[in-house]
């Protein structure tokens, strides 16, 4: 993208404007954390990503920072608060462990998107691959497109929306994380059956498409899944799986 | 970790620009793996000509006069072309087998890399840029390549060690991962009779493939046996003389990204090594998916 009409648009939405080609991404990170309560800049931009790991990781104040291009493993983790969306696609490990905030994630995700997240929302519009939510914790993921296999395993809470298909072993070994799948599910993994969609829940995933500003697709086009709740203790009788 | 990337040119306008597309992508993933790189070309295939790339830890003293007694061992021409440790015999088609004979015994040093109509392989202990460097794989033209970078697990940090590893003429892999059944597979492998340069998990997966389209299996065909018969985890770009082929396991936890425009398929082990390639921010740019077979043929 010519810088012309980058730094242009960045003065428009006067944002600070980080060219990953010039700066290291470690000065990025610096001056992400270096940002305290109410400071004035809000607005950041991260062009030239090519790839790199680790952009925008460990941001705690609630400033946007619109990545033009596709990043590689960890982008956005431990999120706290800050707006992230990337115009690209993301490598493994987008979101990993977020805590509050946003990640709209424009393109494609690879493994582990959201993996171990405790709050926040992170929107995937293309597809997401294997282990997607892998030991959620609270986060809220809405997917467009298709997940990849053993999403949610082990999910402990929070909401895994996809509106497309989920691969094999969807929510193996889940706990209390609610999973919301409008096409098809290529396999459950164990103890994760599929559930009831109360009045509840109806609300509940309206609000979250609405969060995930998803429009044109209604809650009861879904099908809910969960916990059986069989594995929670050990049992003397399923000694033998062991 | 290791890093591996592949590059098959649809467009022959860019055939020459494929070392230097190659390497650069490599050079890209250098800290997935600083232990040995190597890359692997294929030129344009001669129906008249053998190619050879052999290596030695001694190439000034093994190199020598190899041509001609080698051409005199095998009642054949023989050229020699030397890059630094490696050097590629050619030969006349046929003559392969007589020449890795006669090399056993006349240079009993020198390794043999691959051979084949169209292959090179060179492959070193080193960074990708070191290794890039030493052979001049920037100026190689060709139509496919493969290359890696090793961050070594399963067997030494040696040059014998370093990926490609080639099994069968004009056929190599390079591998992501580590296998946990290549003992038992090497040993039915050498029960078929295929032979051995190192204890490498990679080299027992790049002869199952050799062993596999030497039963009449095609690429696509020889890949999918990979899924069933070997154990572990790995994602391999594979050459053939005119294909280039990728899969992953099931469990898919190696890293993978392909882009596909008019003029090339492209695979990295991660987006970084794409970056650079004409047409990538309008190319068609996905995961692959795990336990499926991609492949393409010229």
């Amino acid at each position: 993208m010519p810088a012309t009409k980058l730094s242009k648009a960045a003065q428009d939405h006067a944002s600070r404007v980080f060219d990953l080609d010039v700066s290291s991404l470690r000065e990025l990170n610096q001056a992400l954390h270096n940002l305290t309560s109410g400071s004035n800049e809000t607005a950041w931009e991260v062009v030239n990503p090519k790839g790199s790991h680790s952009v925008a990781v460990g941001v705690d104040q609630p400033v946007s920072i619109d990545v033009r291009g596709s990043v590689g493993y960890y982008c956005a983790g431990m999120n706290d608060g800050a707006a992230i969306t990337v115009h690209g696609s993301a490598g493994p490990g987008v979101g990993e462990n977020m805590m509050s905030g946003s990640i709209v994630i424009k393109g494609d995700a690879s493994q582990y998107a959201g993996a171990t997240g405790k709050g926040g929302l992170l929107v995937i519009e293309g597809n997401a691959s294997s282990r997607c939510g892998i030991s959620m914790k609270g986060i809220d993921i809405v997917v467009h497109g298709n997940i990849g296999h053993m999403s949610a395993f082990m999910a402990q809470s929070g909401n895994l929306v996809v509106l497309g298909d989920a691969g094999d072993a969807l929510g193996d070994s889940i706990y209390e994380a609610r999973l919301f799948v409008r096409g098809k599910v290529e396999s459950l993994g164990a103890d994760c059956i599929a559930k009831e969609m109360r009045p509840e829940h109806i609300e509940l995933l309206q609000g979250l498409l609405d969060r995930a500003g998803v429009t044109g697709v209604k809650p009861s086009e879904f099908k809910r899944y969960g916990s059986a709740r069989t594995l929670y203790n050990f049992n003397i009788d399923n000694a033998d799986a062991y | 970790m290791c890093g591996i990337v592949g590059l098959f040119l649809k467009d022959k306008s860019l055939e020459p620009q494929l070392g230097s597309m190659l390497s650069q992508m490599l050079i890209s993933l250098s800290d997935r793996g600083p232990d040995s790189a190597g890359i692997a070309i294929y030129g344009a295939p001669s129906k008249n000509e053998a190619k050879i790339t052999i290596q030695s830890a001694r190439p000034e003293r093994d190199f020598r006069g190899l041509d001609a007694e080698l051409a005199k061992a095998i009642g054949a021409p023989v050229s020699i072309a030397v890059k630094s440790t490696h050097a590629v015999l050619r030969t006349v088609p046929g003559k392969v087998d007589a020449a890795r004979e006669a090399l056993q015994s006349i240079r009993p040093d020198v390794r043999i890399m691959g051979a084949g109509e169209a292959v090179e392989i060179y492959k070193e202990v080193g960074l990708p840029e070191a290794v890039v460097d030493r052979f001049d794989v920037r100026s190689m033209t060709g139509t496919h390549g493969i290359g890696h970078t090793r961050m070594a697990t399963e067997s030494a940090v040696t040059t014998m060690g370093a990926h490609p590893f080639s099994t069968g003429a004009d056929q190599c892999l390079v591998h992501n991962g580590s296998l946990s059944n290549h003992n038992n597979v090497r040993r039915e492998l050498r029960r078929e009779g295929m032979t051995f340069e190192t204890e490498n998990d990679t080299e027992v997966a790049a002869a199952y493939l050799s062993s596999q389209m030497a039963h009449g299996k095609n690429l696509g065909e020889a890949l999918e046996g990979t899924l069933s018969d070997l154990d572990g985890f790995f994602t391999f770009v594979v050459g053939t003389k005119n294909g280039f082929g990728v899969v992953r396991d099931r469990i898919a936890c190696k890293p993978a990204v392909m882009a596909e425009t008019n003029q090339y398929v492209a695979f990295g082990s991660e987006y970084r090594a794409l970056t650079k390639l004409p047409g990538i921010d309008n190319a068609r740019v996905w995961e692959p998916e795990p336990a499926t077979v991609y492949f393409w043929e010229h």
